[in-house]
């Protein structure tokens, strides 16, 4: 008996009227808590009802205790007939659970029910009496600490970072059940509601028991997710990273009460068999394999060779870094085998984290991922979890034999996601392939000796840019040079990562939001016949989409893409691909060569007009980018570079063919100066319809900026207005001119226009950065296309130069120069011909007819193999370009004094709210609510807890309610009230790390009705201006409330 | 390609002032589009037509969820759908109860019914102001009288507890809802020179003198007074101003005012003669608007009579403003010589207020 809940009921205030004839209501409430109900007194005709109950007292496991949530209803008493619910609030009593989180829950929560949304606010205080628990066979994991920022939150220090943490539970979608005919919609949300709620805690704690198991105490980059499979089930699956956190000036380690100190890692006690080959994992029955031969095409990759291919997947320690590795050599060999050994214990040695503590990432090879398509109507047992585990297990399987490709032992910045229409499900997976230090993965055993030879030796700043694989070796043809930060190691020349620009990196200029866009028509079809033609399409759009990246990317003059993310979204006759990045110039990087255009038809007189009008086009973009992003890279002249200039015509590997139909590879002329060039050739209206594309991205308009990473490169002086919005769009694309150009037109302008709509909707934010851009693309419908975009907007302080970045590039040079002549005793030519051996797939690959097997089993494994092949060329393709590679930028300790906390000043704008007129006194505090992991300004000096939360909101009189748009308008911000709320009540001001993870919507137009479920999450914080901190300092976060409160961001 | 749905929500409310103004003026989107553009927003921002047509949509259906609150703006501080910096609710509220000059002349004094709400579209046509402004704004009037209708205490302070309005704008409100509840004919042709300031004006010095409120009872002796403090005339008092009909009724009474007035101002008026020969005329005036107070027609009449009796026969004898104020000071005071008079106190609190309603009046 471990537990004890208290709650008491206060008061309503606003609420509604349910009695006609006296427009009064007579409420009371019901308080339940697992199987015990209580209620309070009926508070005869009020809309304001002063209840101010007794204390309701639950005595609960602690296992109840994290997998319910309280629920308390608020009714109108009706003597006659029944009563009638006015809504409810569901409160999660994790955060009371943690001894660090909050206390009490106690404040004003709105009243809310699933069909008329909120109606009316109720006062409630929540404690719990916690026992201390001996038993070691605890199925609870009271404790445990959840965040979802995706680094090392503020005011921790990570002691050791154990790794991955994953879980899935299943249950039937309430939606479907047979009871779901007869019972009204409020009912079934409300179940739905409900058991979602239930779904989590119970994932939350088993989660906390894996950790447990781990001898963690927190799991970090916590990222939870619904699957609405429909008939098959509701899946709720969650990935984190699990680690030990130490609070920042507390003298003590907080470890739970099961926690000894142990130096042997147990093996994390995975459900799913670690059997590395994908081909056979799994248990297998007779149906199950018949639903894995859905996914021959799964698996492919662009990044990286695909899993089986036989090139040594552990670099012999020592040639990592080639000839230029002279003293890094051995060290690297220690390091490389400390973190092996660390990483080789886990099954899946991957973290959810974007950023990381200095010093962990050592290299980074590129990212890597993978897709499968599964069918939802073979799973032979929808009620248990082992298929959608195996198919996990499966896709992580391919990352980590994707990262060893790339020579790295580890994952970084992973993330899974889902795409379902009807019985199609596509299930993704990503990373960034890295080497890590193993300082932050053990116990601190090796940490003395290391630590030192670590200061030493690690090259500043720039060595996450260095290629972590074997340069004689590589798994793809990529374009080495010498590192233009420490010139002593080889690194690529674009280097793409899904992680967060490391705090140490150069940069120069500022950085942008690059984002590939793409749609595909498909054929509508059923079960096999469309898991194939998804599976046979989806290599093109990776491919179209990364070249679409790359083009983009050297078209802002750039080398290097942040915070990449892919997503791909089947729908009934289409997929959607949409990637979006933050471009950056890395110092340690090449300066990319431009964009070449070439015609088929060089005969043509005004066709070579035309195209060399098009290459003047491109150029004068490239030069107007490169100013606008103040991209000036230290000019170095050519001998002191020593940079192998490629020649020409291993470039052309890199060409492109525009149409899916050329038959050959055009030989061309490449010698364009120096630079090696990417070319474009323009070989139908296709292709120039693509160039058009390129050119029509507007860049923000003046003032603005835009990034989908944490913060924006080159902006460092961060003032404290911040908005954080949420935008959706839904376009119905007219079926008539369903052709795949158009389509893409059509999406193109979508986000495009969306895009213009938030620079003209923040303009009085000038100057300012849209930060954390996050794009969902969903497809309601046969002709609906959605687009979901949260972002924050941040303010920044324009007059303050930014010094900082541009001293340290010259230091930089000027070392580069000095260490330049060492240097040029080496071999310069690091392009060998034995890299172009992979030509572009022919056309023909793609059009093998699989239809003649598709019901055949027997067939299966041969449509695999050739299909593996037609991937796995593809997907080389892409990596020559894609390949990782980046720049680097230096010294950790120098850079870190530019951190954004440090350098943004106490905002102007603070003060200048300060000084407005106190109006009409407010009585509800401001909360904040940010994607991002920080608040600019402001110390964040205590986490509350993890919020994460669904609604369901259902409406059968759409047009009285505005239409569709003033329905998922106020839905929206009836959301967004509910987390203020719940963080207001908690005791908190903020919320940051937050994320929509969900937002479906579907309309009925002529039914006059909709439903839309939303799901969001984030970490419930104190914060404290940093303004605030020198006078109040040491008082307690609630009195640290007040000031921040009464602040109020002026935000227009 | 077809828009479904498309929306922006903020943590923070987005509240464009322009956009918040073009609603309350009661534009259509188009029109608001259309007027927007022609600012020369399009330039400055380098936005698309598409582009301001999405952000005023946005804007629209943000005001038209917070009407509901501003209905009753201590909802709009308490809620926790929208959050809006304090000085924002403030602005909202304010301008959400500013009103049009033009459409409070039109209205000020009728009765707040249905009936004139129909004659709204006379107004929108006449005024030029678009009927779904003249819809708010009547709304407003009618929202905040029947809020007030019933309270005891300030008119004022209650409007601005309940409303949060500016002191101006509740001040102003004040003199909406009593000229409203006394029904103060303003519309006649010979009161069209007057502005809604020249009658708040007049409001403001009758409730602080000629109501109940004014008297200062109410917090001694609560349950006896159950008529409205601050929105209702003094019944008492006016019954009380017939006593005064004495100084025009009595012969010897008026003619010993007269030669009081015209000493203590001969040399002194540019317009002495003028107002030697008015004096009687004048004089009766005055004292007849008193004496009628007790019929509601009458009282609905005040200003009518004040004009008609008062400020044209001065203005056809071109009197300067300063020569009406020596003469009202003149005339009023010199009634504490009449010792036959016993009614002092009562023409204090009659002329007191006359005096400064008529100086105010009394412009082109």
């Amino acid at each position: 008996m471990p537990g004890k809940l208290k709650v008491k009921i206060v008061a309503g205030r606003h609420l509604p009227v349910m009695d006609r004839a006296s427009d009064l209501t007579d409420a009371f409430v019901e308080v339940k808590f697992g199987n015990t109900t209580f209620k309070t007194d009926v508070y005869l005709k009020s809309l304001n009802p002063q209840w101010n109950s007794e204390w309701f007292k639950f005595e609960v496991d602690d296992e109840d205790l994290q997998d319910e949530p309280l629920q308390i209803t608020v009714l109108d008493h009706d003597t006659y007939s029944a009563n009638d619910a006015i809504g409810k609030v569901y409160i999660d009593i994790d955060p009371l659970l943690y001894s660090e989180a909050a206390t009490v829950i106690s404040g004003w929560f709105p009243i809310y029910d699933t069909i008329h949304g909120i109606r009316g606010e109720i006062n409630v205080v929540v404690k719990v009496d916690l026992f201390n628990d001996l038993n070691r066979f605890r199925q609870s994991s009271c404790g445990v600490k959840f965040f979802c920022t995706t680094s090392i939150p503020k005011c921790y220090r990570a002691v050791i970072i154990h790794g991955f943490v994953e879980e899935l539970v299943v249950n039937e979608d309430p939606e479907y059940q047979w009871i779901d005919r007869i019972r009204t919609p409020r009912a079934s949300n409300e179940a739905r509601q409900r058991l979602i709620s239930l779904m989590s805690g119970e994932l939350q704690r088993k989660i906390g028991l894996k950790v447990l198991e781990m001898r963690g105490n927190a799991v970090v980059g916590y990222l939870q997710c619904f699957d609405l499979e429909g008939e098959s089930g509701l899946v709720v699956r969650a990935i984190g990273t699990a680690c030990t956190l130490d609070k920042l000036s507390s003298p003590a380690a907080f470890l739970p009460a099961c926690n000894s100190p142990s130096k042997d890692m147990k093996e994390i006690p995975f459900n799913e068999d670690p059997n590395p080959n994908t081909h056979s994992s799994g248990p297998s029955t007779p149906l199950k394999n018949q639903t894995y031969s859905f996914s021959p095409s799964k698996s492919y990759s662009r990044q990286s060779s695909s899993s089986d291919t036989d090139l040594s997947l552990t670099p012999k320690t020592g040639m990592g870094s080639g000839s230029a590795g002279k003293e890094g050599g051995p060290f690297k060999a220690l390091l490389r085998q400390q973190t092996q050994s660390a990483l080789e214990q886990r099954e899946f040695p991957f973290f959810t984290l974007t950023a990381f503590p200095p010093g962990f990432l050592v290299h980074v090879g590129g990212v890597v991922s993978a897709r499968s398509v599964k069918l939802l109507d073979r799973i032979h047992n929808p009620d248990e979890p082992e298929t959608r585990d195996a198919w996990w297990a499966e896709i992580r399987q391919e990352i980590k034999s994707h990262a060893k490709a790339l020579g790295c032992h580890a994952v970084v910045g992973y993330s899974e996601s889902t795409s379902i229409c009807e019985e199609v499900c596509i299930l993704s997976a990503s990373g960034t392939a890295a080497v890590l230090n193993p300082r932050f993965l053990q116990d601190g055993t090796v940490e003395g000796c290391l630590e030192q030879r670590l200061e030493e030796n690690l090259p500043p700043g720039c060595g996450f840019c260095h290629i972590p694989y074997d340069e004689l070796n590589m798994p793809f043809p990529a374009h080495l040079t010498y590192c233009y930060n420490c010139r002593k190691q080889k690194v690529p020349d674009v280097l793409f990562t899904t992680v967060d620009l490391p705090s140490d990196a150069t940069v120069i200029g500022k950085g942008c939001l690059i984002q590939a866009r793409l749609c595909r028509l498909k054929k509508k079809a059923q079960a096999e016949a469309n898991a194939t033609a998804i599976s046979n399409l989806l290599p093109f759009m990776e491919y179209e989409v990364h070249t679409q990246l790359m083009n983009k990317l050297k078209l802002k003059g750039m080398n290097a893409l942040f915070g990449l993310r892919i997503q791909i979204t089947v729908g009934e006759n289409m997929l959607m691909g949409l990637a979006s990045a933050t471009g950056v110039y890395l110092a340690a990087l090449p300066t990319p060569g431009g964009i070449q255009i070439a015609g088929k038809t060089p005969n043509d007189g005004s066709y070579e007009q035309h195209i060399s009008h098009m290459q003047k086009k491109i150029n004068d973009t490239i030069a107007k980018n490169k100013e606008l992003y103040e991209i000036i890279p230290p000019e170095i002249s050519e001998e002191i570079i020593g940079s192998p200039i490629p020649e020409p015509r291993q470039r052309s590997r890199l060409l492109r063919s525009q149409s899916e139909s050329s038959d050959e590879v055009t030989e061309l002329d490449l010698s364009h100066g120096k630079k090696d060039a990417f070319v474009l050739e323009i070989d139908d209206t296709d292709a120039m319809e693509d160039v058009h594309s390129l050119l029509t991205d507007v860049p923000p308009p003046s003032g603005f900026y835009s990034c989908n990473t944490e913060i924006m490169p080159g902006i460092n002086n961060w003032t404290s207005e911040i908005q954080m919005f949420t935008s959706v769009r839904v376009i119905r694309l007219s079926s008539l001119n369903l052709t795949n150009q158009a389509l893409n037109k059509n999406f193109n302008d979508l986000c495009e226009n969306l895009l213009k709509s938030l620079y003209f909707k923040l303009r009085s934010m000038i100057p300012c950065c849209l930060c954390h851009v996050n794009f969902t693309v969903s497809l309601p419908e046969d002709e609906l296309i959605q687009v979901t975009v949260t972002a924050v907007a941040i303010t920044f302080d324009k007059n303050q130069a930014l010094q900082t970045t541009k001293t340290l590039v010259e230091k930089s040079l000027q070392r580069a120069s000095t260490d330049n002549e060492e240097l040029l005793q080496f071999p310069l030519e690091l392009c060998s011909d034995s890299l172009p051996s992979h030509p572009f797939p022919p056309a023909k690959a793609t059009s093998v007819d699989y239809s003649s097997f598709a019901d055949r089993c027997s067939s299966w494994i041969e449509l695999i193999k050739l299909k593996a092949q037609t991937i796995r060329r593809g997907s080389i393709k892409t990596n020559g370009r894609k390949s990782p590679a980046l720049l680097l930028k230096r010294h950790s300790s120098r850079t870190q004094a530019v951190t954004v906390e440090k350098a943004s000043p106490m905002g102007e704008g603070n003060f200048r709210n300060r000084s407005a007129p106190p109006c009409a006194s407010a009585t509800v505090g401001v909360v904040k609510m940010t994607p991002l992991s920080f608040i600019p300004g402001a110390k964040i000096t205590k986490y509350l807890g993890i919020i994460n939360m669904f609604f369901i909101r259902e409406t059968t009189s759409l047009r009285e309610e505005g239409g569709v748009s003033g329905f998922l308008h106020a839905f929206i911000a009836e959301v967004f009230a509910m987390v203020r709320a719940h963080v207001a009540a908690l005791g908190g001001n903020a919320v940051v790390s937050y994320i929509m993870k969900q937002c479906v919507f579907m309309e009925n137009p002529n039914k006059n009705q909709a439903q839309c479920l939303i799901n969001v999450s984030g970490d419930a914080v104190v914060f404290v201006r940093e303004s605030d901190l020198e006078v109040v300092s040491t008082q307690q976060p609630t009195a640290n409330l007040q000031p921040s409160c009464t602040e109020g961001e002026v935000t227009t | 390609m077809t828009s479904e749905l498309d929306i922006f929500v903020g943590n923070t409310t987005l509240i464009d002032e322009d956009v918040y103004r073009l609603w309350l003026d009661g534009y259509s989107v188009s029109d608001a589009v259309a007027l927007r553009v022609r600012s020369g927003i399009l330039e400055q921002t380098g936005a698309t037509a598409a582009v301001l047509q999405s952000d005023t949509m946005d804007h629209y259906r943000t005001f038209h969820m917070l009407e509901r609150l501003l209905h009753a703006p201590p909802k709009l501080l308490h809620q926790l759908i929208f959050q809006i910096p304090p000085s924002r609710q403030a602005l909202l509220i304010e301008r959400y109860y500013d009103f049009d000059e033009a459409f409070v002349r039109e209205v000020l004094g009728k009765k707040l019914s249905k009936g004139t709400k129909k004659d709204l579209d006379d107004i929108s046509t006449k005024t030029g102001i678009t009927l779904k402004s003249c819809r708010r704004q009547f709304d407003n009037f009618k929202r905040v009288f029947k809020v007030v209708e019933e309270m005891r205490g300030s008119l004022v302070d209650n409007i601005q507890q309940h409303f949060l309005l500016s002191d101006r704008l509740a001040r102003d409100y004040a003199a909406i809802v009593f000229f409203a509840n006394n029904r103060f004919e303003t519309g006649k042709k010979k009161l069209q020179y007057l502005s809604f300031g020249d009658f708040a004006f007049c409001a403001e010095l009758m409730i602080q003198n000629w109501t109940l409120g004014a008297v200062g009872e109410a917090p001694t002796d609560p349950d006896s007074q159950m008529d409205d403090m601050d929105m209702d005339l003094d019944k008492e008092f006016l019954q009380d101003l017939k006593e005064l009909k004495v100084l025009v009724a009595d012969k010897d009474l008026l003619d010993l005012h007269k030669s009081l007035v015209c000493t203590a101002l001969r040399g002194k008026l540019g317009v002495f003669s003028e107002m030697e020969a008015n004096f009687k005329n004048l004089s009766r005036g005055l004292v007849n608007v008193a004496a009628k107070l007790t019929h509601n027609k009458d009282v609905r009449d005040l200003f009518v009579d004040l004009v008609e009796k008062f400020v044209e026969p001065c203005r056809s004898d071109h009197w300067p403003l300063n020569d009406v104020r020596l003469f009202l000071n003149q005339y009023s005071a010199s009634v504490h010589s009449l010792d036959g008079f016993r009614h002092q106190a009562l023409w204090d609190r009659y002329m007191g207020t006359l005096r400064g309603c008529l100086l105010r009046l009394y412009h082109d």
